[in-house]
């Protein structure tokens, strides 16, 4: 091979690296949410007014407010996300973080900024990942494929509670989901602040949504950056949705999950073994 | 909240917003119930009264206040100059800087809007009293030390001083010095989920206590934002607030249009007055959408007994709209229908409080907006107006327009320049023979607000203000100076207010 086609490919191979950087630096400074570009010179501004006094000036949840709030804010400079479509370890995608920042995250002090334009949602999105190295070199991971949902019926719920059973959901949240298991005092997150398990009984959302989808796909992403590890690797799709009707009949809500529950459960009370350790589900 | 207390007729000062009128003796529009009374006639029928100037309204004042309807000034408006605006307390429960809510405070925000459709409320599960820290205690203080100047043209004045019979001339008056605001306690938050409360005494040197706000509310009936459900004092749900109007000096506190009556109206109505009644309010989840209707007691917000056996009914609509880049931008429609009394059951001549009848109409209707480009906000309103024949002292109904627009440039959330400009035009006065621009009123301000610190526990601002009104025929509506009217009706009366001021919430 000549000087000159070496040189060439040298010129190519630089002039794709180049063009690789930029690229990924325009994807650290931009969000795309469906037909909306968001911009993070924009959405600094966005920031500085409504989330830099919890996420802090740095993006790294040292905000004025952050000592009184427990929850802690999330760190953005970790680029560690709980709410994500992604699997676990993975960067969420701009829609994740775009739907996090619209519906908030229940039972902490995020609120739901749905009144901002879905604009001005995009460019906090496109903010928020310029705090982090990681977006410019890594994308986000592949959103995980949730399965038609099963059937809702008592089978499904029994079986879903033996999936509580068997993968030891109860250490942590207890026997009856009321966050209160035999591990719960002891969990932290990855910054080593004490977290509670999930308290089914007081609440009708989740902090990463509301639907049965949601709650299959948080079984299966995780929650990055808390003891809620994902169950990918551990569990059937049915399995998942056999958990998800399960977890419904804990809740204090009217789903077609607790109206099948109660009807069956009075006459059938004693046919179940408590759950919990050294139990074994049905 | 803030209550540039001016100085009335008279050099009394009192409270624009309380409804308890607490200076008596005044000159001429302030009347109190026992020389009002002494002055009215026996007659029961007050659409009788022949007007020949303010002095007659005295009669028609004379049933309102002895009926319990307490009139407080000789145009017929009732100013208020109290802002309820921000609130720290919440920023306090919730670690939110203020400018979460408010574009700069005390003007709301598409957040804070919704937080306050909500019933102050964010949503998380954590709105509740019992997930507070037991010290927290839902109270805030506003008020506003600073320097004013007032200067009111064509007032007419003794050419020998102290000499009533030396002839009379017009002449400018100046008055200036650092003077201090009432002040406002809010206190507001939840007593449980989805149960609100409302309770804002406002303070005045001198002039007592008087109750601002004080509410409860039930919110989100059924678990629908379209159902919530308030009841006591309260501001209407006008899209264009003049509780959180980020404008403070005496001419410029106000929208002229929520006030104005033509000269020798008795209407005591005041659009930017908070209420006494019940409101039916929805929002949808984002408070793009909103409507709200209410009942309200035909008195203005004057706590005790009606004068007549009417209510007052107001609704407003509104609809936001996400448009991109430029941001929301919302139009809505008002209106405000009410009836008064013209006529009173008498015992001794003097008339019995509740009893009003021959109920004469008025109504305000109108369209607002809340425009966005880029870092300006413009927000328009317009308004159509009548008064009955009755009420406003001749043969044909009173009507009028006016409009107004008002700028907000957002250099960044610490500092905001304010313009407005407002226009009100007679269209008929009930009077055939009344020159039509009696009354006619033009009014610009100019300020800015700066906000040298801004987070979660407090507030503080700098204010500087100018205000201009030119008023025909008519004291200036904000009685500024020392607030006679001309000595001829087609004389133009100009009112300048200059605010330098330091405005903090706590």
């Amino acid at each position: 091979m000549s000087r000159i086609p070496l040189l060439a490919c040298a010129a190519e191979f630089g002039l794709l690296l180049s063009a690789t950087g930029l690229l990924a630096a325009q994807a650290q400074t931009m969000s795309r949410i469906g037909n909306v570009t968001g911009n993070a010179d924009a959405g600094k501004r966005e920031y500085r007014r409504y989330c830099v006094g919890c996420h802090g000036p740095a993006g790294d949840g040292l905000g004025e407010n952050a000592q009184w709030i427990d929850p802690k804010p999330r760190d953005f400079t970790a680029a560690v996300f709980k709410c994500r479509s992604t699997p676990t370890g993975s960067l969420p995608t701009d829609e994740d973080l775009f739907h996090s920042v619209s519906r908030g995250v229940v039972t902490t002090n995020m609120p739901s900024w749905e009144p901002l334009t879905r604009q001005a949602r995009a460019n906090v999105v496109a903010y928020i990942k310029t705090f982090s190295s990681r977006w410019a070199t890594q994308g986000p991971g592949t959103p995980i494929t949730i399965p038609a949902e099963t059937p809702a019926n008592i089978e499904s719920i029994l079986r879903g509670r033996d999936v509580f059973q068997k993968m030891e959901c109860w250490k942590c949240h207890g026997p009856a989901g009321h966050g209160d298991g035999p591990a719960a005092s002891t969990l932290t997150d990855s910054k080593d602040n004490p977290i509670r398990p999930y308290n089914f009984s007081t609440g009708s959302r989740f902090k990463c949504g509301e639907t049965n989808a949601d709650v299959y796909r948080i079984f299966m992403t995780g929650l990055d950056g808390t003891p809620m590890p994902s169950f990918a690797d551990l569990m059937q799709p049915n399995d998942a949705w056999d958990l998800v009707h399960f977890l419904r009949t804990l809740q204090p809500l009217q789903t077609p999950e607790a109206a099948i529950w109660q009807t069956w459960l009075p006459a059938h009370a004693k046919e179940l073994k408590p759950l919990g350790p050294d139990q074994g589900g049905r | 909240m803030i209550d540039w207390s001016v100085k009335r007729r008279g050099g009394c000062r009192w409270v624009w917003s309380s409804a308890l009128v607490l200076c008596g003796g005044l000159s001429v529009g302030l009347v109190s119930p026992a020389a009002a009374i002494a002055r009215s006639d026996s007659s029961t029928n007050v659409t009788a009264v022949n007007r020949s100037g303010n002095r007659d309204r005295a009669k028609w004042e004379a049933y309102i206040l002895a009926a319990g309807g307490v009139l407080p000034a000789s145009a017929g408006l009732t100013l208020a100059a109290h802002k309820t605006a921000a609130i720290p307390a919440f920023a306090r429960k919730y670690n939110l800087p203020c400018s979460a809510c408010h574009t700069t405070w005390p003007e709301l925000n598409s957040f804070g809007q919704r937080f306050k459709d909500r019933g102050y409320q964010l949503g998380n599960d954590r709105d509740s009293p019992i997930w507070v820290n037991p010290s927290y205690i839902p109270i805030a203080i506003r008020t506003t030390p600073g320097w004013r100047m007032e200067q009111t043209t064509h007032q007419p004045v003794d050419v020998v001083p102290g000499d009533g019979a030396s002839g009379t001339v017009e002449r400018t008056i100046t008055q200036s010095g650092f003077d201090i605001s009432g002040a406002d306690l809010l206190m507001l938050g939840t007593l449980y989920k989805n149960i609100t409360f409302g309770f804002v005494p406002t303070i005045a040197d001198g002039e007592g206590v008087g109750i601002e706000t004080a509410f409860v509310r039930f919110d989100n009936l059924r678990r629908s934002g379209w159902a919530n459900l308030k009841v006591g004092k309260f501001e209407l749900d006008n899209m264009l607030s003049e509780k959180r109007s980020m404008m403070l000096s005496n001419n410029g506190t106000f929208y002229q249009s929520y006030h104005f009556v033509p000269v020798g109206d008795v209407t005591n109505f005041g659009m930017g007055d908070n209420q006494i009644g019940a409101e039916w309010m929805g929002h949808s989840d984002n408070s793009y959408t909103r409507f709200s209707v209410a009942v309200l007691s035909s008195v203005d917000g004057t706590p005790g007994l009606p004068s007549g056996k009417s209510y007052d009914g107001a609704f407003t609509v509104s609809q936001g709209f996400d448009v991109g880049n430029l941001g929301l931008q919302r139009v809505g429609l008002y209106g405000f229908m009410g009836r008064r009394p013209t006529v009173f059951e008498t015992t001794g001549g003097t008339p019995i409080p509740g009893t009003g009848t021959g109920n004469k109409s008025f109504y305000r209707f109108g369209a607002v907006g809340d425009f966005f480009l880029g870092k300006l906000e413009f927000l328009p309103l317009v308004m159509r107006a009548s008064d009955n024949k009755d009420l406003a002292g001749g043969t044909r109904d009173a009507t009028w327009n006016s409009g107004l627009l008002e700028l907000h440039y957002y250099v960044n959330p610490q500092l905001v320049f304010t313009q407005r400009s407002e226009i009100i035009r007679m269209s008929n006065q009930a009077d055939p023979a009344t020159p039509k621009t009696l009354g006619n009123i033009d009014a610009f301000t100019f300020g800015y607000r700066w906000y040298p610190i801004m987070f979660s526990r407090a507030g503080l601002a700098l204010v500087g203000e100018l205000s201009f009104t030119k008023t025909i025929g008519t004291v200036p509506l904000s009685g500024d100076g020392v607030g006679f009217a001309p000595l001829t009706s087609a004389t133009a009366v100009r009112s300048t207010s200059l605010l330098l001021a330091l405005d903090f919430a706590f």
